[in-house]
């Protein structure tokens, strides 16, 4: 547990730290310790308050918090921009659903359980990742972001033309078949509802991924991530393997976006190829800097954030008379153009105004009450 | 050899919208050095200033509007989004732009709407045919504007005072400013100067009047594989990035359904990309750019 979490600090002395390893912890204060175990366990507990609807959309956040997490690990530590996570989160709910799919199905179905797609989904976007990121590793930057796009552009040419797998444009199939211990994931059984239990599972696998994923940033791979980013050249000098982080930065990364890809098609039912476009890349990329790069907790934040307001927002046609339904008429906007328009406002104005996104909102704010009633 | 000829005309002819979207990136990033992703919404709006004004004022006279008023759009956005963040990792700029197309391009689908809007200009449907082969007039016309054009920039940079600053600003802006240029002016410029090649490419975009759609936008993203292809920081590299990007998407789209039908329906339309990743792989800042010299 410990080489997990981490040694504790001196007991009622929280900022005191007597050992390296005390300091690094994951929860190096108990305020950290308990407010992630009460939302843990606050959030494990919101299905029995909300309904199937809101829970569907805090299960789509978190499964896009888990494709975050990854972008955050290659972009945010490692520095190395990329605009194709959309093509990975393609590759591991296409392989989910695929080794997880109904034999009997119009597209090819394997009919395997849980033990087989969930590790599927994970190395299968790995192992292409791992392929392609010794090109990538060469260019830098711009360049970089550039084909990254390209790979987003022919993923999802691929993807609309091997239809045998994912049922062709506009088509699409069926998404994963998710069951543990013989109780589908998805269906309303004789306890809880499909959503219930779909959210628990989204769940459960953000919790575990983003423990994993602290573990990795807060390591010795997490560093030489930083060290890449922060100085590719100074890096190399004093002995971080430049090829081999870059490399593992994209795996790992390509990992995590198949996962989110499985999970966010056991929430939604039909998987079309057309869905994993640049506008899926932007995204995840808006979600990254929205709640903080290279931070964990950042990554939730914006993801959760993000989902959540947009399609509030879609609402809007409810509470004001001006802005019609999507398909009504009148209206400068209507409340889906509307959703889009504050998308684009929020990424400008968070890189504008707080670059450091949700995260730093929430560290300015812990200072501020750090020092309470004084101003440092 | 006439199916080729016929490419090659047609390749050039939709080359050129690309070489002229590409000469707005490059002459952003060289001043800059920032990936501008808000060209694709720069286009539409100058496409938008045609479909709008071609009843009251002619074609040439929309045309004209729009590239002022592209131009103008160009300047707006650089003094609010981006002069804010002059400094700031390019990458972070570069999102910026795509918020700032994310928005532009939702109010253009809003004032396209589900409909085509069709652009009438001079040459429309028009065509020259040459023996077995058809040349359309659109294409040549294309073609002569945009080298028209190309040769007026090249003029500009090269001749103009303003131009000599921009670019000695590119070289080395902290030296520029010493020495008296005014690189916010030159950012500016840039800016203007794209928004109005994006216009320029914007209302030829359409294909003899078959309209406009929301998803014309699409069609300036070629325009990124030809800047890599020709490198980012080379004007004469981003016309021949766009020209070549044209040609191979022409040539593909004309042979690839007989020799390749394995690789998919519409193939044409992501072969820049391929072509793209293989220049890459030889070149990886493109034909014309030049490597970055480090230091630590």
């Amino acid at each position: 547990m410990s080489a997990l979490i981490g040694q504790r600090g001196v007991s009622k002395r929280p900022e005191l730290y007597i050992s390296y390893e005390a300091d690094m912890a994951l929860f190096n204060t108990p305020a950290k310790r308990w407010s992630v175990l009460g939302l843990i366990a606050l959030a494990a507990l919101l299905p029995f308050v909300l309904t199937d609807d809101l829970l569907v959309l805090l299960a789509r956040g978190f499964a896009l918090a888990v494709g975050a997490i990854g972008l955050n690990l290659v972009t945010g530590y490692a520095g190395q921009v990329s605009l194709g996570h959309a093509f990975f989160v393609g590759l591991g709910a296409f392989t989910a659903a695929m080794v997880s799919g109904d034999p009997d199905g119009r597209q090819i179905g394997l009919g395997l359980p849980m033990i087989v797609w969930l590790p599927a989904a994970a190395l299968v976007p790995a192992i292409i990742g791992a392929l392609i990121a010794p090109i990538a590793t060469r260019l830098k930057g711009l360049y970089l972001a550039i084909v990254t796009l390209g790979l987003v552009i022919l993923g999802e040419h691929i993807f609309r033309e091997a239809r045998p797998i994912t049922g062709g444009f506009g088509v699409g199939r069926p998404g994963v078949e998710a069951h543990l211990f013989g109780v589908s994931l998805t269906d309303t059984g004789a306890w809880f509802t499909g959503q219930q239990k779909t959210y628990w599972f989204a769940l459960v696998l953000l919790a575990v991924l983003a423990l994993l994923a602290r573990n990795v940033a807060r390591s010795a791979v997490g560093r030489a991530f930083a060290a890449v980013r922060d100085r590719d050249i100074a890096a190399e000098v004093i002995g971080v393997q430049l090829t081999r982080s870059k490399v593992l930065a994209f795996t790992i990364s390509s990992a995590y976006a198949g996962v989110a890809g499985a999970v966010l098609y056991t929430i939604t039912r039909q998987i079309t190829p057309e869905t994993f476009n640049l506008g899926m890349s932007v995204l995840f990329i808006a979600m990254v800097l929205i709640g903080g790069a290279s931070t964990i907790s950042g990554s939730i934040a914006g993801a959760l954030f993000l989902t959540v307001v947009l399609r509030l927002s879609e609402e809007l046609s409810r509470f004001a008379s001006f802005i019609p339904p999507p398909g009504g008429r009148g209206g400068l906007l209507n409340s889906a153009q509307f959703s889009t328009v504050l998308y684009g406002l929020l990424i400008v104005g968070f890189l504008l105004f707080e670059p450091r996104g949700l995260f730093g909102v929430w560290i300015r704010i812990r200072n501020y009450w750090k020092g309470w009633p004084f101003s440092y | 050899m006439s199916q080729f000829l016929q490419a090659l005309a047609q390749g050039l002819g939709q080359g050129s919208i690309y070489a002229l979207i590409a000469l707005g990136f490059v002459i952003i990033y060289k001043s800059t050095l920032v990936v501008s992703f808000a060209q694709p919404a720069f286009m539409i709006t100058g496409s938008l200033f045609v479909v709008f004004l071609q009843e009251p004022l002619g074609f040439w006279g929309a045309l004209a509007v729009g590239v002022v008023g592209t131009a103008i759009l160009g300047l707006l956005i650089e003094r609010l989004a981006l002069r804010p963040m002059v400094g700031e990792p390019v990458f972070v700029v570069a999102i910026i732009t795509i918020g700032v197309d994310i928005m532009l391009r939702v109010i253009q689908a809003r004032l396209i709407g589900t409909d085509l809007r069709p652009i009438r200009d001079p040459w429309g449907f028009d065509s020259w045919i040459l023996g077995d082969i058809t040349i359309f007039q659109r294409d040549a016309a294309r073609l002569a504007i945009t080298l028209v054009i190309v040769a007026a920039l090249f003029a500009f940079f090269k001749f103009s005072r303003f131009g000599l600053g921009m670019r000695a600003a590119a070289f080395d802006q902290e030296t520029a400013m010493a020495q008296g240029i005014n690189v916010g002016a030159v950012f500016a410029v840039s800016w203007a100067l794209a928004g109005a090649l994006a216009a320029v490419a914007g209302s030829l975009v359409d294909n003899g009047g078959s309209g406009i759609s929301a998803n014309t936008w699409v069609i300036a993203l070629k325009a990124l594989p030809a800047i890599i292809i020709g490198g980012l920081d080379s004007l004469g590299g981003a016309v021949i990035g766009g020209l070549a990007v044209g040609v191979v998407e022409a040539l593909v789209g004309s042979y690839q359904s007989d020799l390749f039908p394995w690789l998919g329906s519409n193939f044409s339309v992501v072969s820049p990309y391929v072509l793209l990743l293989i220049v890459l792989m030889v070149r990886p800042y493109g034909l014309f750019g030049t490597p970055e010299v480090e230091r630590v």
